[in-house]
């Protein structure tokens, strides 16, 4: 239980961490709170990893849920910001359900395709309809009260800071609990034997789907609050190569435990705003180079890498 | 739709996969042979898009006549493919080869990214334009539509030239049958004898030539900036996937008819004209999961 | 009454070679049952049949009377049966433990979202079937760094938290020490006693099938052709020529 006892700590000196350098630095609070919706999202992905299915496509519900805030926002501009934000999990679990029936019959390779599809898809469509959805140029959003109050923009963004720390505690929590349940477990069970699965009587696909949905909400989640802190929603959110980009955090950081999204996220922005800090445009050249090195070096991530830590420390095996 | 607009489309459209038939063709040669994903190809496309774009403008500037400036573009594509390729099969793609198929997929993104601030850090963000390469070629006029010779002959062109080549090699050298050999089954092809490292290399070689000959091509035809690997990519992939993976002439099939889909799409209704291809490859990959020119294989347990 | 399994004219071939030939068999309730043959004579085939797994081209399955031929695996197990592999069927990344504890959650059909695994099912049940099997010390290892035999004593034990009302057991015993064999079966058939259900056993080992089974029939090349006791079955000539290859 030490284990649990040390990420418990981490999640703890984590939060407080971000809470105290968002309030220490103000500009801060922005690259925070984005690095905690990259985190959210990762951990969305890592539902589906853990099945051992990999989404390239998953963006497309951040796309979905941040383009639902503008359109609320813009139609009802009195709506407060919870509201919103309940509109954007709302449309993106709606997305999961229907495009999880079709995409949860596969598998491996081809899961992964089926994604991307439906991804490029709605961002094909998405940056072309200028009309409707603003084009490549995107659509603002304004500042919404939030629970009530309105806030300059420092107060938003502290607000929102906090916000999405809960949000991302919360997820992580459930999450973490999601996988250790009898459902979790039955899901990492497609990844190793679904004829095991069917033969228990259990349908794969039901509980794939159940897992899908759930992991397009999360992504939702971290879309709809990442368009309130950018105050702005444009077809990149949806990209193929955000999609890319979530799940090559879930790698990072290791899908073994829900807290790896997070450690994934934070080296993410780490490396980011270590080379913006340097030299601008050599972020993704140092991006990459990461991704080879884990991938080389410790492909179960971060997470993996403490795993075999503690096992070798307690000389058990183990899950 | 009127038959003019039809024509039109049509020929759009044969010009339009001549290109995209030319960089689907290296990343289903390499998933084909190598059953790796390569994101990076989009790199190989815009690196020999950039290259080929500065050598002609470097031409130019020497007074070089049209034929040199058609060869500095395979010249520099030549180049990428060689040096580029050699780079990630050698230094990445070997490391990486008993891996899981999506760390091996991920390293190649990985890759992509990299190459992507490189090729800022070397060309900029300013356009490249080699406009000067179509004008030279002139015009052509058919049934009353009028073409550039480059976009609706050569490019067409080279992309069959490409695809026998590459058909006749498989089927009638002996690198060609090593090559096949080591796409059906790799260990058996290592008990043959067969050097599968040095077919590994041979053939991501080639396919990174025939991504970066796609960019050449491209480059006189547009303005090249950053981000046009990343487009490309995902849209040859979509040809790819659409075809079924490792499928040559499957690809060259797809191209076409997602080229001629797109071109219609343009002169019907322009909003849906970048969906095109993706939505073919939805309905398809709802359908025949496996591609539409890959046979299945039945489960057995 | 109803046989618990029955089957008419089950038909099924695969290119030229015809793995169930017109197979016409009923299995009572409360039988052990071993079946006999040669490597590729269609007893595994017979099995995926049954459990839905495999759709006949001709013929019927029926369990309790109700028709499944239709059927696929996972309604066919909600039924009441279920059944252990020649390559056992593991979850390679689960532990022993989990892998008993998925079978008992999965028993129920509903699956919780947020009560742990372990705690939402019975761990005196989980500890019993782990101790029946022999399998409490390396509970909580990883079920792929088992050895064979003792994967398959896994693959049976999940089997077996499904509380089914009949077992099928392809091979059991295949890959077990010899001197463990007849401990396993023993334990196994009286586990089976205990909680009356029906066992439905391939197995090789003539000393096991002449000490465990209460039947036995005999397959070749896709059809049944002998059915009686073991003493009748593995005496018959035909039986010792055909199948065991002694004279």
């Amino acid at each position: 239980m030490s284990r649990l006892l040390d990420l418990r700590l981490l999640t703890v000196a984590g939060s407080l961490l971000c809470l105290v350098l968002g309030l220490a630095f103000p500009w801060s609070k922005t690259p925070l709170i984005v690095g905690l919706c990259y985190g959210i999202a990762a951990l969305g992905v890592a539902a589906m990893v853990r099945a051992g299915q990999v989404s390239f496509g998953h963006a497309m519900y951040a796309c979905v849920a941040g383009y639902t805030v503008a359109f609320l926002a813009r139609a009802w501009p009195q709506l407060d910001g919870m509201l919103l934000i309940m509109g954007g999990i709302g449309t993106s679990l709606i997305a999961g359900a229907v495009i999880g029936v079709f995409v949860v019959r596969y598998r491996g390779i081809f899961f992964g395709m089926l994604n991307l599809a439906f991804c490029m898809v709605l961002y094909s469509v998405i940056g072309k309809v200028y009309d409707v959805t603003g084009g490549t140029d995107g659509l603002r959003i304004n500042r919404p009260t939030v629970l009530g109050i309105a806030f300059e923009r420092d107060g938003f963004e502290t607000a929102l800071l906090i916000g999405t720390l809960g949000v991302a505690v919360v997820l992580g929590v459930l999450v973490q609990r999601y996988f250790q349940s009898a459902s979790g477990e039955a899901l990492a069970g497609i990844k190793t034997n679904e004829t095991r699965l069917e033969y228990l009587g259990l349908s794969a696909r039901k509980i794939l789907w159940n897992g899908y949905v759930f992991s397009a909400g999360i992504v939702g989640v971290s879309g709809a609050m990442f368009a309130l802190v950018q105050g702005l929603v444009t077809p990149d959110i949806g990209s193929w190569l955000r999609s890319g980009e979530f799940v090559f955090i879930t790698i990072l950081g290791g899908s073994g435990h829900a807290i790896g999204a997070f450690l994934g996220a934070a080296v993410f922005e780490l490396v980011k705003l270590f080379a913006a800090a340097y030299m601008t445009g050599i972020w993704q050249l140092l991006l990459g180079a990461t991704l080879i090195i884990v991938i080389l070096v410790a492909p179960q991530g971060i997470v993996g890498l403490l795993l075999q830590k503690s096992a070798a420390s307690k000389g058990g095996g183990g899950h | 739709m009127s038959l003019d607009l039809l024509l039109l489309a049509a020929l759009d459209g044969f010009s339009y996969a001549g290109l995209l038939f030319l960089v689907s063709l290296g990343l289903t040669l390499i998933f084909g042979v190598q059953g790796i994903i390569n994101v990076a190809h989009g790199s190989l496309y815009a690196f020999g898009g950039y290259t080929a774009a500065s050598l002609v403008i470097w031409a130019l500037e020497k007074q070089a006549p049209t034929w040199v400036l058609l060869l500095a573009l395979v010249l520099a594509a030549l180049a990428v493919g060689a040096v580029l390729g050699g780079i990630i099969e050698i230094g990445l793609l070997r490391r990486v080869q008993d891996k899981d198929p999506v760390l091996q997929l991920l390293v190649t993104f990985a890759a992509f990214l990299m190459f992507e601030d490189l090729q800022r850090l070397i060309w900029g963000a300013t356009p490249y334009s080699s406009s000067e390469v179509v004008a030279k070629l002139g015009n052509i006029s058919v049934f009353g539509v009028t073409y550039t010779r480059y976009q609706l002959l050569l490019i067409p062109a080279v992309a069959i030239v490409c695809y026998l080549g590459l058909l006749f090699c498989l089927r009638r050298t002996r690198l060609g049958k090593q090559i096949v050999a080591v796409a059906h089954h790799r260990e058996v092809a290592t008990a043959l004898g067969i050097n599968t490292k040095r077919i590994g290399l041979i053939t991501f070689v080639t396919g990174a030539f025939f991504g970066a000959l796609g960019g050449a091509i491209a480059a006189p035809t547009t303005s090249l900036v950053p981000g046009v690997g990343t487009d490309m990519i995902v849209l040859s992939f979509s040809v790819v996937a659409t075809a079924g993976l490792g499928q040559v002439t499957g690809a060259l099939i797809t191209a076409l008819m997602i080229g001629l889909a797109r071109s219609i799409a343009v002169y019907t209704a322009p909003e849906m004209e970048v969906a095109v291809p993706y939505l073919i490859m939805v309905a398809v990959l709802l359908v025949r999961p496996n591609g539409l020119f890959t046979v299945a294989q039945a489960r057995r347990i | 009454m109803a046989a618990l399994v029955h089957t008419e004219g089950l038909y099924l071939a695969f290119g030229g070679v015809v793995a169930a030939d017109g197979i016409d068999f009923h299995l009572e309730s409360g039988e052990r049952l071993a079946v006999i043959g040669q490597n590729g004579s269609g007893k595994t085939t017979f099995i995926n049949i049954c459990t839905g797994f495999l759709k006949p081209t001709r013929g019927k399955v029926f369990f309790e009377g109700r028709d499944i031929t239709r059927m696929g695996p996972r309604h066919i197990v909600r039924l009441g049966m279920a059944r252990s592999f020649q390559l056992p069927q593991l979850f390679l990344e689960h532990s022993v433990r989990q892998c008993l504890e998925i079978s008992a959650a999965a028993r129920s059909g509903r699956l919780c979202f947020l009560t742990a695994l372990g705690r939402s099912v019975d761990s005196r049940e989980i500890e019993h079937t782990l101790e029946l099997v022999g399998l409490r010390e390396r509970a909580d290892e990883p079920s792929s760094s088992l050895p064979e035999g003792q994967r398959k004593l896994l693959d049976v034990a999940m089997a077996l938290m499904l509380n089914p009302k009949l077992l099928i057991m392809d091979e059991p015993t295949s890959g077990v020490a010899s001197e463990d064999k007849h401990g396993l079966m023993a334990t196994l058939m009286c586990a089976l006693d205990e909680r009356q259900v029906t066992a439905w056993f391939v197995e090789h080992d003539v000393d096991i099938v002449s000490r465990y089974a209460t039947r036995v029939v005999a397959w070749t090349a896709g059809k049944l052709f002998a059915d009686g006791s073991p003493a009748e079955v593995l005496e018959s000539e035909v039986v010792r020529r055909e199948i065991l290859g002694t004279a």
